[in-house]
């Protein structure tokens, strides 16, 4: 297929980089406003995400798999998080019934 | 020429799904808005000739992640509207702090002239084969590192889940 | 990339899509004879000669009947469950080879929309998204019938992915490619992978079970406990596409049991028979559909004959038997090759 490099050169670099830079901010702007803890975590997903979209297009751009292996293992780290940060949720709701973390200021329970 | 409108559609398809999931007021929707983005995502991987990755991300954050998100919020049972709401004087203050974080990376990176590498091997890079070859080869360590940060994960979610240790 | 191209990829999209909608319209006149047999009873033989035409009556009736919507439920959702249902449960059979190729003109056509280089992955990960249209159409009704319908085809689903997967992965370990072209390819003549593999074959049938939702683990939809499962609230077409969805899986399911271990259009005595190449892929794809039809086959033969589990030992059969032995399967294939290679 070598329309699809072709295709791929036609796409400025600096793109993916101001597209990816956009989702980082708004990622950093949902764990800034937000009180629900589980849209934070989703924040926390979608900055892990433009970071791994920009190392992918990187690692094309720059003919190196390396950058896609890094993709690998970012999606391993990210797939823990979750697992253990949503079961900590889980717990967090059970003793509080509720999920905003600001329920969470008290350090004695 | 067609790819670059794919681009475009696909990043904004991205940008609108990630301001809808700070903007929805039902966690679900937010849940769901966020699986569009990584749809989106998965959309780019393809347009940049990495098919391995894209569907590993499909498989990974649509697949998994999001259905576990999906599943939190079905037994937590959060269906409640505009639930406690930040102070709008932070919330400017984060949107002015995230605007800026924005300028600045886009500043940095207008005029930056970045090395590209043109190359008709290019495309092969994505394939499963190649990628097989380097993860197991350079990075088998690191690999074998994250199956016990699984494991790990796995059993401390476990732990974590249950009602009552002893 | 020429008109002809396209022209031929959309005419081979768009007959795989009518063959899939037509024989998921016959599974379920099929289906309900196969209970009249079963119960020692007729079945529908009204409309029509056998009542053949039957499908297009009950599809006319879902279309007459009242639209319905609960008043507090979130209206798009409600509308997107079924809609994604549907959409996902289509979007599979684009990999899957449906004959090897015709020779028309010189030019080869294969019968396979896209041979895609990791066309597992692209089945498992149409698998894994399956999920949504039931969670979004269970959460959606507002019902709590519903909800927990949804929440249990969720967590049955999850749990049967993970054995489903580790008995696709043996499939890949012994054949070297992700791509379902290759794998139908390799499996020549008589040498299929089930002679390889029948502890992975058994594993893929039960989890294929619980993966479109049939009896015996049809527990997402059971109706002494549940109702009417996810899809309590829903009334008129919009029902009618979750239970012709089902349908639809379970036509993709056969289908992907066929290829993946019954040689998919391979036939025995296929190299003996001196037909010319057209006659053989013709042959291939009637093959094929033969297997298709047995395990449709057999997904209602065990429907109408098997009681359902109870949710406690779906689980435990899930994460305690099945996929222990799934481990051990990957296990004993690797050694195997493992051997194989050093010899």
């Amino acid at each position: 297929m070598p329309d699809a490099v072709q295709n791929l050169q036609m796409i400025p670099l600096n793109d993916y980089i101001f597209f990816c830079s956009a989702l980082f901010a708004i990622g950093i702007i949902g764990v800034l406003i937000k009180r629900n803890a589980l849209v934070i975590f989703m924040s926390v997903e979608l900055m892990l995400n433009s970071a791994n979209l920009l190392l992918a297009a990187f690692s094309a751009y720059r003919n190196d798999p390396a950058g896609q292996i890094f993709v690998f293992f970012i999606m391993v780290v990210a797939a823990a998080e979750v697992a253990i940060g949503l079961a900590l949720l889980v717990m967090i709701y059970r003793s509080t019934h509720s999920i905003d973390i600001n329920a969470l200021n008290k350090l004695k329970w | 020429m067609l790819s670059k409108y794919i681009f475009y559609f696909l990043s904004s398809v991205a940008i609108y799904a990630a301001l809808m999931v700070l903007i929805s007021k039902k966690p679900i929707h937010s849940v769901l808005y966020l699986t569009l983005a990584f749809f989106a995502i998965a959309g780019h991987y393809i347009l940049l000739n990495a098919q391995f990755l894209a569907v590993v991300h499909i498989i990974v954050y649509a697949g998994a992640i999001m259905v576990l998100f999906l599943f939190t919020v079905m037994l937590l049972n959060l269906n409640i509207e505009g639930e406690f709401p930040k102070k709008n004087i932070i919330k400017f203050a984060a949107v002015i702090v995230g605007g800026l974080i924005l300028i600045t990376l886009i500043g940095t990176f207008r005029t930056y002239d970045l090395e590209i590498i043109k190359n008709p091997t290019l495309n092969q890079i994505g394939l499963v084969k190649n990628l097989g070859k380097v993860l197991f080869k350079e990075y088998l360590l690191p690999f074998e590192l994250c199956s016990i940060l699984f494991l790990a994960a796995m059993v401390g979610a476990v732990m974590l889940g249950k009602k009552d240790i002893q | 990339m020429d008109y002809s191209f396209i022209i031929y990829k959309f005419t081979l999209a768009t007959v795989i899509l009518i063959i899939s909608l037509v024989v998921a319209m016959y599974a379920t006149l099929i289906e309900r004879k196969m209970a009249g047999f079963f119960q020692d009873r007729h079945g529908p033989n009204r409309a029509g000669k056998f009542g053949i035409l039957q499908p297009l009556a009950d599809g006319l009736k879902l279309f007459f009947k009242e639209e319905f919507m609960p008043q507090s439920a979130d209206k798009f959702l409600y509308i997107l469950g079924p809609s994604l249902t549907m959409l996902i449960a289509l979007l599979t059979s684009a990999v899957i080879p449906w004959g090897s190729s015709i020779v028309i003109g010189g030019t080869e056509y294969s019968l396979q929309i896209a041979d895609i280089n990791i066309g597992i992955l692209y089945v498992f990960a149409i698998l894994s998204i399956g999920v949504y249209g039931i969670m979004i159409g269970g959460w959606a009704s507002n019902n709590k019938y519903a909800l927990i319908g949804a929440i249990r085809a969720a967590s049955q689903m999850i749990s049967y992915e993970l054995a489903m997967g580790m008995a696709i992965i043996t499939i890949v370990m012994m054949t070297g490619t992700l791509s379902l072209g290759e794998i139908v390819a390799q499996q020549h003549g008589f040498n299929w992978n089930v002679w390889y593999q029948p502890l992975g074959f058994f594993l893929f049938l039960v989890c294929a079970f619980a993966e479109t939702n049939r009896a015996p683990f049809d527990l997402p939809e059971c109706e002494t406990e549940l109702v009417g499962g996810y899809h309590t609230e829903y009334s008129s077409m919009k029902l009618g596409f979750y239970l012709f969805a089902e349908y639809i899986n379970m036509f993709i399911s056969a289908a992907m049991i066929s290829s993946l271990y019954f040689g998919g259009y391979n036939f025995p005595f296929m190299d003996d028979l001196g037909l010319s190449h057209n006659a053989l892929s013709l042959l291939g794809s009637l093959a094929f559909f033969v297997k298709i039809t047995f395990f449709g086959f057999l997904f209602m033969w065990v429907r109408w004959t098997l009681p359902r589990f109870r949710y406690d030992q779906l689980m435990r059969l899930g994460w305690k038997t099945l996929i222990p032995l799934a481990i051990v399967n990957v296990i004993i294939t690797g050694l195997v090759l493992m051997i194989k290679n050093h010899m």
